[in-house]
């Protein structure tokens, strides 16, 4: 079982989520790279997903908003049946388990998305090109 | 592990949402739902199938995280992230809103009727537990609002003969409340799980509770009363879940529990009857690994009849089990 196939179809979908706050994507910032990807095979035909994603800035609230798109665009976009792990890669924040703790809340994250202005926020940087 | 679970009927419940509760009536002539579509959904049975009944859509402007049925059958709570609470009143097959409870800053994740009937519990983000005390002309009030946990409370659940109350928390542990002096207050608190508890069941007795967990553990809690009532762990079931587990129930009738798992499981454990009371045993009995397609949400035993058990999950379904006994 291949699994660079299936990481690379992930990393496709993720790489070009616009940051919430600077006029780039996350793989033009560095917050996503192809090794920030790992696929392991679970039992009958799905898949695990770890992310782990490297924020630019410090900023506690950011890295939150981007562990959001990243869970949402996944979950709109993946064509196979998968489980998703998200979290802040280590060392790159002081409150990291603060973070993926939230992140990976999946009641938090749909509440957050019944927020209008988080949602607002989320579906700007999820949006497609062509959309 | 000899029993089986088998499935009875399944159907979808929320179309393209997810189902996050569900729950018998105390009669269990009826099952109530609700989900990320906003809707209560009141469901019933026709020969031998389950019927929708009744769509309840405009009660709240955000999810419907959680339905309960007071204890006379009369009245349905339902809690929402729009933050209120509202109360229906059951007209023949219909529900009409009664009131909206208001007062939660934010999401509000619970709501639970004491056995009384004259007592109601909510829980929020906003990590506050608030009892409501209802009089006969059907007027709420809240007596209690009470700040014990440092995060998101999840679950609020009442013990079954006591007036006790216990709370679940994203801050990993269990408060267990009594009233003193017209005031609920913390007794205990049940540290020990590493990560959210989702959800809380008393066993039929009351005496013990069993606690179920993002950490992937199940813990059973044991009751003493001393001079100070305290609860401690005296099994922890892990090992079997292999994510988050977001519900537990004990069956009163048969005293079997099961949960509900992010791994799309469902797994009944019965307690070993030769084990030290002290050092309880508990073993997987049945498990169906793909009892739904995403994750289950919600577990709940029908009140009246021993072995039915209903289930829902992320896919938007609700599915109707039987646990065979092998000793039957």
């Amino acid at each position: 079982m291949n699994m660079e196939e299936k990481e690379l179809e992930v990393y496709d979908v993720i790489r070009s989520i616009r940051d919430p706050e600077k006029p780039n994507t996350l793989e033009e910032l560095d917050v996503v790279t192809e090794s920030c990807v790992e696929v392991r095979p679970l039992p009958g035909d799905e898949y695990l997903i770890i992310i782990k994603f490297s924020p630019t800035v410090p900023h506690c609230s950011l890295a939150t908003l981007i562990g959001l798109c990243l869970q949402v665009k996944l979950q709109r976009c993946l064509p196979f049946k998968h489980k998703l792990e998200i979290y802040v890669s280590e060392g790159t924040h002081s409150t990291e388990e603060d973070i993926n703790k939230q992140i990976n809340d999946k009641e938090r994250v749909a509440a957050a998305m019944e927020n209008p202005d988080l949602r607002e926020i989320v579906e700007q940087c999820v949006m497609e090109p062509d959309d | 592990m000899k029993d089986a679970l088998v499935l009875v009927e399944r159907f979808t419940a929320h179309p393209d949402s997810r189902c996050w509760h569900v729950a018998w009536n105390p009669t269990a002539t009826l099952m109530a739902s609700c989900g990320g579509d906003r809707a209560i959904r009141i469901w019933g049975k026709e020969g031998d199938s389950w019927k929708c009944l009744s769509v309840l859509q405009d009660g709240h402007q955000r999810t419907v995280r959680r339905v309960a049925w007071s204890p006379c059958g009369t009245y349905l709570a339902s809690a929402s992230f729009d933050a209120t609470t509202c109360i229906w009143k059951k007209k023949n097959d219909d529900f009409e809103c009664l009131t909206t409870l208001e007062g939660h800053e934010n999401e509000v994740k619970c709501v639970t009727w004491a056995p009384s009937g004259n007592l109601l519990a909510t829980c929020s983000r906003d990590k506050s537990v608030w009892v409501w005390e209802v009089d006969e002309e059907d007027e709420y009030e809240c007596v209690t609002v009470i700040n014990s946990h440092t995060q998101d409370v999840k679950l609020v659940v009442w013990h079954p003969t006591l007036e006790l109350l216990a709370s679940a928390s994203y801050d990993n542990n269990i408060c267990v409340y009594k009233e003193e002096d017209d005031d609920w207050e913390c007794k205990a608190t049940l540290e020990g799980h590493t990560s959210t508890v989702w959800s809380l069941t008393f066993d039929p007795s009351g005496q013990r509770m069993a606690s179920c967990s993002d950490d992937r553990t199940v813990k059973i809690w044991k009751r003493f009363d001393g001079a100070y009532m305290t609860w401690k762990c005296v099994c922890t079931l892990s090992g079997f879940h292999e994510r988050s587990v977001y519900d537990i129930a004990w069956c009163r009738l048969t005293g079997a529990l099961v949960t509900a798992c992010g791994d799309d499981g469902v797994r009944v454990f019965k307690e070993d009857s030769t084990a030290d009371p002290e050092q309880p045993v508990f073993s997987l009995a049945a498990h169906v690994s793909k009892a739904h397609s995403q994750d289950v949400n919600c577990v709940a035993w029908n009140p009246k009849e021993a072995g039915v058990l209903a289930t829902c999950s992320d896919n938007g379904e609700i599915a109707i089990w039987k646990y065979q006994d092998d000793h039957e």
